[in-house]
């Protein structure tokens, strides 16, 4: 099973088993990582889930599409170009130790 | 045996109740909480049910919204199927009666009860085939009932009828929506969106019938639905027919408790309600209108279920409570996503901007921006939110010009 490592804002850090076909806001969601607040629930709605991919992830993240990138734009953190909705990211084996910083603000 | 007690007892297992739980957490609050549900399932999401989970593409363990470990260690004390038939209410609590004659004290009281789905008042609504859509249960007699196959008939053009009506679509079946007004989500959005929403629609393959009224739905002599009868004679052939004509605030409790119902529990911002120990949160309230000053205003939204719940977890401890953010909402239809922010319920005009395959429609009240429903247009979603939350607006004479981005305008002010 694949780990996810997030940094949330409070300084803290958890490392999270991830479900292969889950989405890395849920897997962070459904243990009570702080600070993503994901009201839509993954629907790419809200963009409240927001997350800074560390920089040695983001080939195998890959970058947001155009309606995630619009939504980006105007997220309570500034984005930055590794900025994602982890609502839109898929956990893989290929992602096991994946490392995610939680924006500031949702 | 002792009777149990609760500190904080909530009752109903939804995202409002979930939501009060979880902030009184977070607020650093150590008494015990219970939160009793009627469904037999923990917490979970319930927008996809009318969407990625009829189609499969989400399943019950994705729509869970804590991890049952989670809510052990938070100390979230959760009663599944269990049904609260009255509460007692006293200066200094109360006690909550369960249908099995069982009941529970507490010193604080959370109502999170929910909307119940509006039924059809004709002939033949009984029939199996017919289902409407509020809980997990139902939606996996929707989604088995669509994989058998259509034709299937949608009575209602609102979100959640709209919602399954694409999806069931988009897997390929037979699809007409009955609308008994004029148009589509006409209690919600202005016209410009409803024909943009009727065009997607159409163009995907559904057949709409607007200004139609259902007089009849029609069974087999086994008690099968088998078509729907309109007010003008014509017969919809039908296997699957879906009620989706609107949600209403489960008061049953609180009005027999005597807290003050109108069409929902009527809170005020911090989630108050008639009763010192009572606090309401979600789909079963109604509250404050945001900018029509004595009217209240019912939300069925999650964001509202979410925001409403951290004010009563608030007021529980005596706290208060946090600003509200502007109310918000988004409907996914097939390929097309609405997102509403902001309340546009008494506007006094609004500007429509379209291109091909999206629209913006700003609402104003007194020259003032006060909301924004977008399709397929997540930028001006996001710009005219935050805009809302900041008190910005734009210039009405110019919000139409297509020249320029919402975002410019807003950038520019009034």
């Amino acid at each position: 099973m694949p780990t996810i490592i997030f940094h949330s804002p409070d300084g803290s850090s958890h490392k999270v088993d991830a479900r292969v076909g889950a989405s890395a806001m849920e897997t962070a969601v459904k243990v009570g990582v702080p600070g993503i607040v994901a009201e839509c629930g993954g629907a790419l709605s809200c963009a409240t889930c927001h997350v800074f991919v560390d920089s040695a992830w983001i080939a195998a993240t890959g970058i947001a599409d155009e309606f995630e990138d619009e939504m980006l734009d105007d997220a309570e953190t500034p984005r930055t170009p590794t900025s994602r909705l982890s609502c839109q990211i898929r956990v893989t084996d290929d992602l096991d130790g994946l490392e995610l910083t939680i924006a500031p603000e949702q | 045996m002792a009777q149990p007690h609760a500190d904080v007892l909530i009752v109903g297992g939804g995202e409002a109740g979930l939501g009060v739980a979880d902030e009184l957490r977070a607020l650093g609050f150590a008494g015990t909480i219970t939160m009793a549900g009627e469904e037999p399932r923990l917490p979970y999401q319930r927008p996809p049910l009318s969407k990625g989970y009829l189609s499969g593409d989400s399943d019950d363990e994705s729509l869970e919204l804590r991890a049952p470990e989670y809510l052990r260690e938070q100390g979230i004390d959760v009663w599944l199927g269990r049904r609260v038939a009255s509460v007692d209410l006293t200066d200094q609590g109360g006690s909550a009666v369960f249908d099995d004659s069982t009941s529970v004290a507490f010193d604080r009281l959370v109502l999170a009860t929910g909307a119940v789905a509006r039924e059809l008042p004709v002939p033949g609504a009984e029939l199996a085939g017919v289902h409407s859509l509020r809980s997990v249960a139902d939606a996996a007699l929707i989604r088995d009932a669509l994989r058998a196959g259509g034709p299937l008939v949608v009575i209602g053009g609102g979100f959640i009828g709209l919602e399954i009506a694409a999806t069931a679509r988009a897997r390929g079946l037979s699809v007409t929506v009955v609308e008994a007004a004029g148009r589509l989500l006409e209690r919600v959005c202005a016209e410009p969106l409803s024909d943009f929403c009727l065009r997607t629609h159409r163009a995907a393959g559904i057949d709409i019938r607007l200004d139609a009224a259902v007089v009849e739905l029609v069974g087999t002599d086994v008690g099968a639905v088998s078509g729907v009868r309109l007010a003008d004679g014509t017969l919809l052939p039908a296997e699957v027919v879906i009620v989706g004509v609107g949600a209403v605030p489960a008061t049953g409790i609180a009005e027999k408790a005597g807290l003050e119902c109108r069409r929902g529990i009527v809170v005020d911002p911090a989630g108050r309600t008639t009763h010192p120990r009572v606090v309401a949160a979600g789909d079963c309230t109604e509250q404050p209108h945001p900018h029509l000053e004595g009217e209240l205003l019912a939300i069925e939204s999650v964001n509202n279920a979410v925001e409403q719940s951290k004010a009563a977890a608030h007021t529980l401890l005596g706290l208060d409570p946090p600003a509200r953010g502007v109310p918000w909402f988004w409907s996914d239809q097939g390929g097309m996503k609405i997102q509403i922010a902001g309340v546009s319920h008494g506007h006094d005009g609004y500007v429509v901007r379209e291109e091909a395959e999206r629209i913006t429609v700003l609402y104003f009240r007194g020259g003032t921006l006060i909301a924004a429903d977008v399709a397929n247009n997540p930028r001006d979603f996001m710009a005219v939110k935050r805009a809302v939350a900041e008190r910005r607006t734009v210039d009405r004479e110019r919000a139409g010009d297509l020249t320029r981005s919402v975002k410019d305008l807003l950038r520019e002010g009034a």
